[in-house]
């Protein structure tokens, strides 16, 4: 990261922070990139942590390094123990390597704990024209500051630990243009259900995406995380948002972000990396905001979606025999038929929570739907907080309440039921409603079968039991209180 | 790191797209801090039924493909979570390669540092491989990343595309990061011209 950018041939925002990024070689082959923040989690730095020892290495940089928990920690009260003695010697492992290395750990009781995701932004920590990493393939959310952010395998933590810097190539380009006004009752995360849809599960693989056009510069922070939360669910390396005004003021007043004339300095820094007027992109798609509806996936990766009015598609549909014997596959582990009206599913449980929607936005567009309402008697749903700050938040405008008298669970934060590697799982058989990001096989707990959709539309089908069109409901999102 | 030179082994067919890293290893085994313990975790609800008997209909239980050491697949292969857990479920099964028409980054960056080898190749070839995989009466292949050739008992079948810094780590087993480590001077240079405010998580009260 440089102080400021000069100007020159217009260049993208992903080119100005890799070609400032690097710390040895050359910018049009692989090159070692400096990291200016390595995020840390239980589940995927245990044998890296290890790999530095057997090797006599140290961390370099503990000040750039930050280590969470969140993946396994139950969502229970605090004071219980954690039941899967695996999962406790694994946290345990944490934060005596944290501790032995001096990095910081915010551990289950920490007041600032949450989904590793959730806490950059909430603490400054994450800024335009930084690059980021994390042990964890939805570090892409974090690319709505304008930031270059991605997820990186165990032996890659092992170098960042060690080295602070990554062998990279330069990434090819997406543009993905949404421009016009989103309808009402359609979120962040329906477009990106929406663009997952049309560009393909791997459609985006080796490129940096980056979200422009009207509807995303209207967006507010929290739905710009939840847009590049996905970005890594159409295969991209990355997504990102440059910097803007709105970027810019939710960084003022942050405990990591610069204070007084060092903030103006800096705000003019970050404006200066985003794309340059005229920049060019390898790749363009362009959707019209306008014509966006809420979407719901039907099958076993998000790119199996339909719109809520429509229907789950006919095997003629798929055009070569792999792709079909795929959706026959996922339709029978979905335990569903080929042509079936979306708002006929019903569900059992109800997810509300993970790195995409378990933000103070996400929770207040799922409480105005829940308000006076009553969960479905068949329906068991849950509501989890992104992180501490988010429940505290919640808490101070009376959103608990608001899920607790309608019958939703209200938990302690962590990556819960996103991934089930806690006591928070489905059943075999069981049907979701979840706002996270993967519907995987399996995901939610062995046998579960996932409905991946946008809060106020899970909050929708827990009263309903069944999917149903928000916009048909659509109440304004609750005004904070005071 | 491990090195590959040349690898020569039975095919095994996993006639599957976007295969993704939940299922080569699900999340109950993430919990482990180890590197070698994965190979009987791998494809786990694909491979076992509720009882934990191998189930007849998944591909790789196949008497056919036992020791089976490249894996012959779909596009997009090893997509979703970054755990490398993937990996080392994969060689802890006895596989030193897989070839499909593409593959998630993550997973392929993932594969490259075990020295397990993904190669690419045309989706054509790739439909063609996998059939004579599927055939299920020994189909071998030969890997030689030297000259960058797929062959089979009647000659090349293709050349394959591998970023060159991969090949040269692979060839010679040199570690990534001891090439970084030899950059210090780069790294340390870079680090002298960081902002004043870059952020720092060791700063006093910035988590109260
Ligand atoms: S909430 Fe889900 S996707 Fe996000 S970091 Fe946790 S497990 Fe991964």
């Amino acid at each position: 990261m440089i102080s400021q950018m000069s100007p020159g041939t217009p260049r993208t925002a992903y080119r100005k922070i890799w070609e400032s990024h690097i710390a040895s070689g050359d910018p049009d082959s692989r090159a070692l990139m400096y990291i200016d923040l390595h995020l840390v989690h239980e589940v995927t730095s245990a044998q890296a942590f290890n790999g530095l020892r057997a090797e006599g290495r140290r961390v370099r940089r503990p000040d750039l390094t930050l280590a969470v928990m969140d993946h396994t920690v139950p969502t229970w009260e605090r004071s219980r123990p954690t039941p899967d003695p695996i999962a406790a010697e694994q946290l345990r492992q944490l934060a005596e390597n944290c501790r032995a290395a001096e990095v910081p750990l915010l551990d289950l009781h920490h007041r600032r704990q949450g989904i590793v995701h959730v806490i950059g932004p909430e603490l400054g920590l994450i800024q335009p024209g930084m690059t980021v990493v994390c042990g964890d393939s939805h570090t892409s959310t974090l690319g709505a500051f304008g930031a270059l952010a991605f997820g990186i395998g165990t032996s890659e933590v092992e170098q960042v630990l060690a080295t602070q810097s990554l062998w990279q190539a330069p990434a090819t380009t997406l543009e993905i243009r949404v421009d016009g006004e989103l309808p009402i009752g359609v979120t962040a995360k329906d477009m990106a259900l929406a663009i997952i849809g049309r560009v393909g599960v791997a459609g985006a693989q080796g490129t940096v995406v980056e979200y422009r056009g009207s509807a995303v510069r209207a967006l507010s922070m929290e739905g710009r995380l939840t847009l590049c939360n996905l970005t890594i669910e159409a295969g991209a390396r990355a997504g990102l948002v440059s910097a803007d005004q709105t970027t810019v003021n939710y960084l003022a007043g942050r405990a990591a972000s610069p204070t007084g004339a060092e903030f103006e300095l800096a705000a003019a820094a970050w404006r200066s990396y985003a794309t340059d007027e005229g920049a060019e992109f390898d790749r363009t798609v362009v959707i019209d905001a306008a014509e966006l509806v809420p979407h719901v996936t039907w099958g076993t990766n998000p790119g199996m979606v339909a719109q809520v009015t429509g229907r789950i598609p006919r095997l003629s549909d798929f055009h070569t025999e792999l792709e079909r014997q795929q959706a026959v596959r996922a339709l029978d582990y979905m335990g569903l038929s080929e042509g079936t009206a979306i708002e006929e599913i019903s569900v059992d449980r109800v997810f509300i929570g993970s790195c995409t929607n378990g933000r103070l936005e996400d929770l207040r567009e799922a409480a105005a739907i829940a308000a006076g309402g009553r969960v479905h008697s068949t329906v068991r749903a849950m509501v989890v907080p992104g992180s501490q700050t988010v429940k505290r938040a919640a808490e101070a405008e009376g959103l608990d309440r608001i899920f607790t008298q309608a019958g939703f669970e209200w938990r302690e934060p962590g990556c819960s039921m996103c991934l089930g590697m806690n006591p928070d799982v489905l059943g075999s058989g069981e049907r979701c409603a979840s706002t996270s990001n993967r519907n995987f096989e399996g995901r939610q707990g062995a046998g579960g079968r996932t409905h991946l959709v946008s809060p106020s539309m899970a909050a929708a089908a827990a009263l309903h039991g069944h999917f149903v069109d928000v916009r048909q409901l659509h109440r304004a999102p609750l005004a904070p209180v005071g | 790191m491990e090195a590959f030179t040349v690898h020569e082994g039975l095919c095994a067919a996993l006639s599957r797209n976007d295969v993704d890293t939940d299922q080569i290893i699900p999340k109950q085994f993430l919990k482990r801090t180890d590197r070698d313990s994965y190979g009987d975790a791998g494809f786990f609800s694909w491979r076992y039924d509720e009882a934990g008997n191998p189930r007849a209909d998944f591909q790789l239980n196949d008497p056919a493909y036992q020791g089976a050491s490249i894996l012959v697949t779909g596009n997009n292969f090893g997509c979703g979570s970054s755990r490398e857990h993937a990996v080392w479920a994969l060689t802890g099964m006895g596989f030193r390669a897989v070839i499909a028409p593409s593959f998630a980054d993550i997973f392929a960056a993932n594969s490259l540092q075990n020295g397990f080898l993904p190669v690419q190749l045309s989706p054509t070839l790739v439909a063609q491989l996998r059939e004579r995989a599927e055939r299920r009466d020994g189909y071998r292949l030969a890997i030689d990343l030297r000259d960058q050739q797929v062959r089979d008992g009647g000659g090349v079948i293709a050349e394959f595309v591998i970023d060159p810094f991969w090949r040269e780590c692979l060839l010679s087993g040199r570690d990534p990061i001891a090439m970084a480590l030899s950059r210090e001077e780069g790294i340390a240079a870079f680090e002298a011209t960081r902002p004043r405010w870059s952020p720092r998580t060791t700063t006093a009260g910035l988590f109260s």
